[in-house]
């Protein structure tokens, strides 16, 4: 019974590790690294979101005047801006630039931190 | 079932092997199917493992002494509660239970990012099976917890008494959860090297374990110190032991690194900070493991001298010497991308908050290694104690306390007057009216250090309310709701925020309770016997009566106290000490009974103002003599008994007889009035650091849970926008 056991977990687990090793094999992606780079770009637009909208919390709680709220949402949305460049030189590398709606506006009024 | 035990641990073995090829095989040479291939081993080790694990749980709840684990740990007559948790009491069941964690939490790591991080998880996954395959080894070859034994006892040994305490039912698993969670970022960590990716991406990726890792430390350092409060028996909660330090290390690297990664994750800067941080932590986290497991250093914690310490100190030398070779061979790459804008914004509170966090780290490790360092250099093993680290530790405490008051008032990039008017006037007025009232308050002020510290957690908690009901009157403003459902609203969709200022309250509580509870605690040890009373802090403490119990399992013998002030009761005390039998054929039948391991139930009326704590300490010496008169007596009779044949009737009849003279000798402790030892304790505001423990953990979750994807998509989408139409305007 014990050897069974035993028998029947080592075929489960050399089917279940083996399964991607039977299909069509696939190489290495040629484009990587260039993939690579768009999702540390992707996550580096994402950090910069939640950055204007802790500015605009910081702002709505008091923390910001509205003069500093303002230079500073300037100086965010600057560097914001020239993520989504990077990012969409990198998408074109990847010969996918219009592929990606994310970016496109969907909403008219941003949706507020507090609200 | 123990040689499925034994081969399940094999094939883990392999698998783990196989993971850690594979995956490394793939990342550099063979393509995404070998790391798929790899990604699944690391699914099928849990699987492997959680049936490993169930089988040597089986055996325990079953008391299956076959299992050398089991008769060494565990007995028949141990409460099922506690036969579960006894797995963990051993060296080889831990392990077990450790592996078996680092399966699951790196499963769950690597199905979370399966679409992300592809340069990155394959290596990361390689690490993590080097772990695995590392504790899997230590279990197969050093430490199985599937060897048998020839000839199975009937009884076990039963599971030490100190450990009978429901916080050892969840202590050891969140500790273990929370090494085993900072494996995670350390191996991603690794991967980014690595590879070179060392961007935000990895860091968005591994963060929220790094926060459970975190969490999960955190807990099972309360739990410990919970027990260590209502189980040792010395009253306290914290005694800068040498494991329980072992812990705190990598929270305390863990904590600069939750923090200092929102600076990467914005600014782009500090990567080599973080990185050497996350590495650290993670190989804190096996010094940990290993500090328990190799007998090194003395500990009541420890599973005493083994020989795990070698093998351990080859993986935490490779780990610190690639640590170091790794970030400087990627110096490079590791360049900020920004520079701090001033040195008053919320970067520079972190930068400083990070700066006190590992130097409080250092002084741990330099206290608690002390010995060591001190037998290398002079041959002579020196320890320090708790007043080396108090002086110490206090004076970084304050700050770090008053930088979690003063991070949340704290804009990111840069600070101004007018925001320093705006955030500081009430939390400081909090503080200073706190001083005051304390001069109101006769003796507050007669040790400085817990009044002072009292105003800072003043002026934390005032900045932590500041900032909710600040929030919460913006929400109000724009969504037009209830206080309540606004302040829900606005902690909902920013929980890292405000999960982080709960954080801050809560530990601000707790360290409050330390403060005051340590340094206005009145102990007083005294002997007493019925009737007597002693006076502690102004309660009469009266001892009532004597107590005691017989059953299968142990012994108690304790007293029934009652706790007064000015003639008005009080509290009711209750407090035991446990026997348990010992397996020492030579202590005598009956005395056997009362020579084994012993544990303390400690009295405690616990109160927002103060406990009452009180352990008793039983004086078996007037029972000697008629334990020796039973071990005599029933000798004689087990003699009679072999000597006409040994019949199962005549000796179930001699153990009833047995068991009634043990009830009967304990019974004297009850009848006689002979003084007990005790050991009395009142500790003002000592509930609060279970309190602050508990919103800080709340807190954590807080932080920890995630948003609905709709929301995030949401917000990220509006402000997507906002930015997608600035840019149409600037390339228009």
């Amino acid at each position: 019974m014990d050897l069974l056991i035993v028998f029947a977990v080592v075929l489960a687990v050399v089917a279940f590790v083996g399964a991607p090793l039977r299909g069509r094999a696939r190489g290495l992606d040629p484009d990587a690294a260039a993939r690579a780079e768009l999702a540390d770009l992707e996550a580096a637009k994402d950090a910069k979101y939640r950055e204007i909208r802790d500015a605009e919390l910081d702002q709505r709680t008091g923390k910001l005047s509205e003069e500093d709220h303002r230079a500073l949402d300037a100086e965010l949305r600057v560097e914001a801006i020239a993520l989504l460049k990077r990012i969409d030189v990198a998408r074109a590398r990847l010969g996918a630039a219009a592929a990606d709606a994310s970016d496109a506006p969907e909403a008219a009024t941003p949706p507020s931190s507090v609200g | 079932m123990a040689t499925v035990g034994r081969a399940l641990l094999i094939i883990a073995f392999a698998v783990a092997l196989y993971g850690l090829g594979a995956s490394l095989y793939g990342a550099f040479a063979g393509g995404r199917a070998w790391v798929d291939s790899g990604r699944r081993a690391v699914y099928a080790l849990a699987g492997v493992l959680t049936l490993a694990f169930a089988v040597m749980e089986a055996a325990f709840l079953r008391s299956d002494f076959s299992f050398s684990v089991v008769a060494s740990h565990s007995s028949t007559t141990t409460p099922t509660f506690y036969k579960a948790t006894a797995a963990w009491s051993s060296q080889e069941g831990s392990l077990l239970l450790w592996v078996w964690l680092l399966s699951i939490w790196s499963s769950l790591a690597l199905a979370l990012t399966r679409r992300r991080v592809r340069e990155v998880a394959p290596v990361a996954t390689a690490v993590l099976m080097t772990f695995g395959a590392f504790f899997l080894m230590l279990t197969v070859f050093w430490a199985n917890p599937f060897q048998t034994l020839a000839q199975p006892p009937s009884e076990g040994t039963g599971l030490n008494p100190l450990l009978r305490h429901p916080a050892m039912m969840f202590h050891p698993p969140m500790l273990y959860s929370g090494y085993t969670l900072f494996s995670i970022p350390f191996a991603f960590a690794i991967g980014a090297l690595v590879t070179r990716r060392l961007n935000a991406e990895w860091i968005v990726s591994t963060r929220r374990f790094a926060l459970a890792a975190w969490l999960c430390l955190g807990i099972g350092i309360v739990l410990g110190a919970r027990w260590s409060y209502t189980e040792l028996g010395w009253g306290g909660y914290w005694a800068w032991d040498p494991v329980e330090n072992a812990s705190l290390l990598p929270w305390l690297t863990g904590t600069a690194f939750i923090h200092s990664i929102m600076i990467q994750e914005r600014r782009g800067m500090l990567k080599v900070w973080n990185a050497s941080l996350v590495l650290a932590t993670g190989t804190l986290a096996i010094l940990g493991t290993f500090l328990v497991r190799s007998g090194i250093l003395d500990s009541i914690h420890a599973f005493g001298a083994s020989t795990l310490g070698v093998p351990f100190l080859i993986l935490i030398g490779a780990m610190v010497l690639g640590s170091v070779a790794l970030v400087v061979w990627r110096r490079a790459d590791l360049r900020s991308e920004h520079q701090l804008d001033s040195l008053l914004s919320r970067e520079a509170v972190f930068l400083l908050q990070n700066v006190v966090l590992v130097a409080l780290a250092f002084i741990v490790w330099w206290g608690t290694f002390f010995p060591l360092i001190s037998e290398i250099f002079t041959g002579t093993k020196a320890s320090v104690g708790p007043p080396w680290f108090d002086k110490y530790i206090v004076p970084l405490a304050f700050v770090i306390v008053a930088l979690s008051g003063i991070g949340p008032l704290v804009p990111w990039r840069r600070l101004t007057l007018a925001s320093v008017r705006r955030g500081f006037v009430i939390p400081l007025a909090a503080a200073l009216v706190t001083w005051g009232a304390l001069l109101l308050v006769p003796g507050a002020w007669a040790q400085p250090k817990p009044a002072a510290f009292a105003g800072v957690v003043a002026f934390v908690l005032a900045s932590v309310v500041q900032e909710l009901w600040r929030g919460m009157r913006a929400r109000q403003a724009s969504a037009r709701e209830s206080a309540p459902v606004a302040l829900a609203g606005v902690m909902r969709r920013n929980r890292r925020r405000y999960g982080g200022y709960v954080i801050h309250a809560g530990f601000a509580v707790l360290l409050l309770g330390v403060a005051i509870s340590s340094s206005f605690q009145h102990a007083k040890d005294v002997s007493l016997t019925p009737g007597q009373s002693t006076r502690v802090d102004g309660f009469d403490i009266k001892y009532v009566r004597a107590t005691a119990s017989a059953t299968a399992e142990k012994i108690s013998l304790g007293a029934v106290l009652d706790v007064s002030k000015g003639g008005k009761q009080v509290a009711t005390l209750r407090t035991t000490r446990g026997f348990y039998p010992s397996q020492d054929v030579t202590q005598g039948i009956v005395g056997r009974f009362f020579g084994g391991e012993s544990e303390s139930q400690v009295g405690l009326r616990a109160g927002f103002g103060r406990d009452i704590w009180t352990v008793i300490n039983p004086n078996l010496t007037p029972l000697a003599g008629i334990i020796d008169q039973g071990n005599r007596t029933f000798a004689r009779a087990m003699t009679g008994i072999v000597r006409g044949g040994a019949s199962q009737q005549a000796l179930t009849e001699l153990y009833a007889l047995r068991d009634q003279a043990i009830a009967a000798v304990a019974h004297r402790f009850v009848s006689n009035p002979w003084p007990a030892d005790f050991r009395f304790i009142v500790s003002p505001l000592a509930t609060w650091i279970w309190i602050g423990a508990i919103i800080t953990f709340l807190g954590g979750l807080l932080a920890l849970w995630p948003a609905p994807a709709a929301a995030r998509r949401r917000v990220t989408a509006g402000y997507a926008a906002r930015v997608a139409r600035e840019l149409a305007r600037t390339t228009q």
